[in-house]
């Protein structure tokens, strides 16, 4: 049973894969993206990571493909690529070779250390052992390891997130108000603390 | 043997993900439109993540989890960014590709 759910998870995340890559309308790329992600997220519940399935769907698939689309609808990019024309001669064979090269390597070295990882550790701290028997352990124990140990990374990130908010609204403004009537009144504003300052 | 073949164990997570990361990479790449790299860059990350929940399980350590949460917040970020970047240049020059985004001034 557990195989059957891994090897549907895997396909849609490998198909969804491929997708993103190949596909020439960004729309579908996106839409291909949901589908990686969907797999993700059943990866994650069959491992028992039920509270970061349900983040992965919510969060992933939820906001931030949808935040893409909403980008590409914006920008009215989703016109097709064409990707039969190559700018460079050996971009795709090298970026082929590159990619599996890369997934061979991070193979062959999961292969080799199959056996050496878990004779280190021992089965279990006692956080996760929990979280296997009852129903919302996984949820319980992220919250004491998260508000425990990591609470002041928890809290970083918040000033992190805030940071990328006023950044992007800075972005965008800043832009929006070239060229028209709201830039004069910037500017005048600027002269005016200019003088205030002097 | 039959059951030992019917559970997967960490090692086909973990390979099911280095194959998820050799795709982005090729993606990120192979691709030219700013977005569809930025599409790319969240399969590696995705990969990154199923890893780290493959090994939380293995060495029953809920630490893993918590990194992937911090992964993903991170990851939000990055896309909220990335996305005003785009914007803000995509309205400058319109269908610009990744090769004429070779100077910052925009």
């Amino acid at each position: 049973m557990e195989l059957f759910v891994f090897v549907c998870a895997a396909l849609m995340v490998l198909a969804g894969a491929v997708g993103v890559v190949t596909r020439s309308n960004p729309v579908h790329a996106a839409l291909s993206l949901i589908l990686t992600l969907f797999g993700v997220a059943v990866l994650f519940v069959v491992q028992k990571a039920e509270f970061l399935g349900a983040v992965q769907v919510i969060v992933y698939a939820g906001a931030i493909v949808v935040l893409f689309l909403f980008v590409i609808m914006l920008l009215g990019v989703d016109r097709l690529e064409n990707l039969r024309v190559e700018p460079f001669k050996v971009q795709r064979p090298l970026a082929a070779i590159l990619g599996v090269g890369t997934a061979g390597l991070v193979i062959a070295a999961v292969v080799a250390s199959r056996n050496t990882v878990v004779a280190q550790v021992g089965p279990g701290l006692p956080g996760y052992r929990a979280g296997v028997d009852d129903h919302d352990g996984n949820i319980r124990a992220i919250a004491r390891n998260l508000f425990g140990d990591y609470v002041l990374a928890f809290e970083l990130t918040s000033v992190l997130l805030v940071i990328a908010v006023v950044g992007t609204v800075l972005l965008s403004r800043r832009d929006r108000g070239r060229g028209n009537r709201t830039d004069g009144v910037v500017a005048k504003a600027e002269a005016a603390a200019a003088e205030g300052a002097k | 043997m039959i059951a030992a073949i019917a559970v997967p164990t960490t090692t086909w997570y973990l390979i099911l993900a280095a194959v998820l990361f050799g795709v982005g990479l090729a993606g990120v790449m192979v691709r030219r439109n700013p977005l569809v790299m930025l599409m790319c860059i969240e399969l590696m990350l995705n990969a990154v993540n199923l890893s780290f929940v493959a090994l939380a399980k293995k060495l029953g350590d809920i630490g893993g989890q918590t990194t992937v949460f911090f992964v993903m917040v991170v990851a939000a970020a990055e896309v909220v960014v990335g996305l005003g970047l785009i914007v803000s240049i995509m309205r400058k020059q319109p269908g610009a590709t990744a090769d004429d985004l070779a100077e910052l001034k925009g």
